[in-house]
């Protein structure tokens, strides 16, 4: 047990120090750099407590996809120049106090729920629990995620998919004076439009005309 | 050192929520900060339900984990192809640059 709070402690310190980093640094890309860090350290985390096909899929789907997207985005924006410009101007370091007051209260909030919290105790008699069965993590999550929430698991991927197609449409754009191949224009294209027979003339020659 | 429960981890969901809306509010940069401090809040969430749903023995926070998983990432992708049209068409992407809305 004594172990496991080490490595609690561990994980959510470097949590929380580069969840700080990443609207602290000065440099996006350094920002990137501690969002990766972060999700690394959370899904550490999540393998701990048990939950270790969450922790795989969120270091496939965060660290894999979605940090590297942004670093793309930051390294292909060229914003690595306003580094050194961390508040622009005088003016809106009026907004410092009150958004650190809005985010203090939020907090206290929130820890104020969470010590007041009570929990009933037959809240565990639910029919997916994880005690009842000695399946692994992944087996469970799977039984119960193509059967009672199939839906749901279907209705995920078609977010994917208009994500997908909607990223797609609005980066694309077609540019003009770009000379490309047209399979239709080829392929319909007649005898007649293509070569002419002409009757040449001695000394003569042809002359093209184009 | 006491042993390590749900209000742990429902704590260190809340630091890191918090620490994402003062990210939104604090950020002068640009608008890539912002959201990246989406995604720390979407992670907060994440760490709450899958503590929930690990102290409490019901495997449905996991799976709804996994669908935050999913519209994170679509939030991500449409989110910052909007950013890249944008800087296409204005050149900046500053925080108090951008008021076409005039808000």
């Amino acid at each position: 047990m004594i172990a496991h709070s080490i490595f609690f402690y561990t994980f959510s310190f470097i949590a929380v120090i580069s969840a700080i980093m990443v609207t602290a640094s000065k440099n996006t890309v350094h920002s990137v750099f501690f969002l990766i860090l972060d999700f690394i350290s959370i899904s550490c985390l999540f393998i701990m407590i048990g939950a270790e096909f969450l922790g795989m899929i969120m270091l496939i789907v965060y660290v894999g996809a979605v940090a590297v997207l942004f670093l793309f985005v930051v390294m292909m924006l060229n914003v690595a120049q306003q580094k050194n410009q961390w508040f622009a101007s005088q003016e809106s370091s009026k907004h410092i106090p009150v958004g650190l007051i809005i985010g203090t209260l939020i907090f206290f909030e929130i820890i104020i729920v969470i010590g007041g919290w009570k929990y009933k105790p037959d809240i565990f008699d639910i029919n997916n629990s994880i005690s009842q069965t000695s399946l692994s993590n992944t087996h469970s999550l799977g039984q119960i995620l193509y059967t009672d929430y199939i839906h749901v698991f279907q209705i995920s991927g078609m977010i994917l998919l208009v994500a997908m197609v909607g990223a797609i449409v609005l980066t694309f754009r077609q540019r003009v004076g770009v000379k490309r191949q047209s399979y239709i224009k080829q392929i319909s294209r007649e005898r007649a439009e293509g070569v002419e027979v002409l009757e040449v003339k001695s000394n003569r020659g042809v002359k093209i005309d184009d | 050192m006491t042993e390590i429960g749900l209000g742990h981890y429902l704590t260190l969901g809340a630091v890191i929520f918090s620490i994402g809306i003062i990210g939104i509010f604090l950020n002068r940069k640009n608008i890539i900060v912002i959201l990246m401090s989406i995604e720390l809040i979407l992670l907060a969430v994440n760490i709450n339900l899958v503590a929930f749903s690990i102290y409490l023995g019901d495997l449905a926070g996991q799976v709804f984990t996994l669908f935050i998983l999913t519209v994170a990432a679509a939030e991500a992708a449409i989110g910052l192809a909007i950013i890249v049209v944008y800087f296409r068409n204005s050149g900046t992407i500053r925080v108090e640059e951008i008021d076409k809305l005039k808000g």
